[in-house]
């Protein structure tokens, strides 16, 4: 399976299957794009007497030869015999047996607290509190939830625990106690956590940011981009607007962590289309790893991205690639987390057809210590697990999200983007769709488009211009 | 290849992949098992 298409003057082959990339001229392009749903000897006879007089013909102001013609498509026969064309999709017949395969349990989202003190207008979690009450996570809790981690996690070293909320801060020293415990299980165990903290700024301080700086290997910084923007969007409780009181304490964090291990993290609603201006104003205030991510909310909420939305998104995507082309060329490039993509390593095909193993390798835990299979499904009772007593009770639920991926939905099997997405996001489709199996299409539309500019930037930077 | 640049095989993952090492997540993460 081939994807072509053209971004920013490039014109871009993406193998499916294989991964490889090629950038091609105009006749290359077209060749492919006449050869792409041929079956049979793309390169008989009977394939170069039908294709090559169409492409002298359209080019031939630009004396295009058939002795060009002949070369190209012995280029192109000589790629797909070196795999990197054409590529056929084999995992998908038995060479993953999803129902059987092992999975461990290698990474909790803790809710140190259902609790928040902003009341920003699109939290799914409903001021921090998950459609229930206001609590925070008691360490026995926490304990527990260690430990169910670490006897769960079988062989596997790396292991990851994410502070998470409402506002984890709200429970600070319940974070710091969890962390001294895991440290300790490290050496007992011989595992190695990953901490991480999201945080909306309000409780940051110095004795915070040096604590996170020694103990947290990711932190989030919440904020939506412009002060307009985030003010409207993320208000305290009385209705002040929260950005003036964050700005400069993320700045810190960032500085203090060298620009690197943290994200400032924002959210774009259908009020704000133009949220490549919040991308570049966080980038202006000095942040050089930056998120904004269009917002999951129902339908019926008047901030909910649309389907009509999606044309002046993606025209907003291509602006931003091309800024921050521009930017890196200056000397002044930013990360987007959703520009960075890795086309010569990244993970194996098991974990890119699995996606983020929601359910079964990766719990949230609420305050009380019910599982979930993650964040985004806490307080929606059918899906609940189990807990840290008694562990996994509902394993029907777990096996199906077990089952969860590429292959499992008919609209991912036949999508260019799926070695790159794995599915997309099962709370997204339950949301969406109430079928973890149905993707979400908006999302799915805006991940095409995004891995589209993603590849793009990556011919542009290995391009000569950098 | 005149007219084409290549810039960049996940067979050849199916063998050694799946040890579950990695990250929590897909596009731009790594292999922490190489």
């Amino acid at each position: 399976m081939l994807h072509l298409y053209k971004n920013n003057g490039y014109n871009i082959v993406l193998d499916v299957n294989s991964g490889s990339v090629h950038v091609v001229d105009d006749v290359a392009y077209d060749v492919l794009d006449l050869l792409k749903d041929r079956e049979g000897d793309r390169y008989g006879r009977e394939s170069r007497e039908s294709i090559i007089p169409v492409i002298m013909e359209k080019y031939k102001d630009e004396s295009v030869t058939e002795q060009d013609m002949e070369e190209l498509f012995g280029d192109l026969r000589t790629l797909e015999e070196e795999g990197s064309l054409f590529t056929e999709d084999t995992y998908q017949d038995g060479v993953i047996d999803f129902k059987q395969r092992q999975t461990v349990v290698k990474a909790l989202c803790l809710h140190i607290a259902h609790d928040c003190n902003l009341a920003c207008r699109y939290c799914f979690a409903g001021e921090g509190e998950y459609k229930g009450d206001r609590s925070l996570m008691s360490f026995e809790v926490g304990k527990k939830a260690l430990d169910f981690l670490v006897e769960n996690s079988g062989s596997r070293r790396n292991l990851e625990v994410d502070f998470f909320g409402g506002e984890p801060l709200l429970n600070f020293d319940v974070v710091k106690q969890l962390v001294a415990y895991g440290r300790e299980l490290e050496k007992e165990r011989d595992k190695h956590f990953r901490f991480t903290l999201t945080t909306n700024g309000v409780l940051l301080n110095d004795d915070v940011i040096d604590f996170a700086n020694r103990e947290m290997d990711n932190i989030v910084l919440s904020i939506d981009g412009r002060k307009e923007v985030h003010d409207r969007m993320r208000p305290f409780k009385n209705g002040e607007g929260s950005y003036d009181y964050i700005i400069d304490k993320f700045k810190k964090v960032a500085e203090s962590r060298k620009q690197s291990k943290y994200y400032v993290r924002g959210t774009f609603t259908r009020e704000n289309l133009d949220f490549v201006k919040d991308v570049l104003s966080l980038a202006d205030q000095g942040f050089e790893q930056i998120s904004v991510e269009p917002v999951v909310a129902g339908p019926e909420e008047p901030y909910a991205i649309r389907e009509e939305d999606i044309p002046i998104i993606c025209q907003g995507y291509d602006e931003l690639a091309r800024e921050m082309l521009k930017r890196e060329k200056e000397g002044r490039g930013f990360n987007f987390f959703h520009y960075m993509i890795d086309l010569s390593g990244g993970p194996c095909v098991y974990k890119r057809l699995s996606g983020c193993g929601s359910g079964t390798e990766y719990l949230a835990v609420t305050p009380w210590g019910d599982f979930y299979p993650c964040h985004q499904f806490v307080g929606e009772e059918q899906f609940c697990l189990g807990n840290v007593d008694e562990g996994i009770v509902n394993t029907e639920l777990r096996d199906r999200f077990k089952m969860c991926n590429v292959y499992a939905k008919e609209e991912c099997r036949k999508c260019f983007a799926r070695f790159y997405c794995s599915g997309g996001c099962a709370a997204n489709a339950w949301h969406s769709h109430h079928d973890i199996h149905k993707p979400y299409e908006i999302g799915c539309k805006l991940q095409r488009k995004r891995i589209e500019c993603a590849i793009m930037m990556q011919a542009a930077c290995s391009d000569g211009e950098f | 290849m005149r007219r084409i640049r290549t810039l960049t095989n996940l067979k050849d993952t199916v063998k050694k992949g799946g040890c579950g090492e990695c990250q929590t997540s897909v596009g731009n993460q790594s292999c922490e098992n190489k």
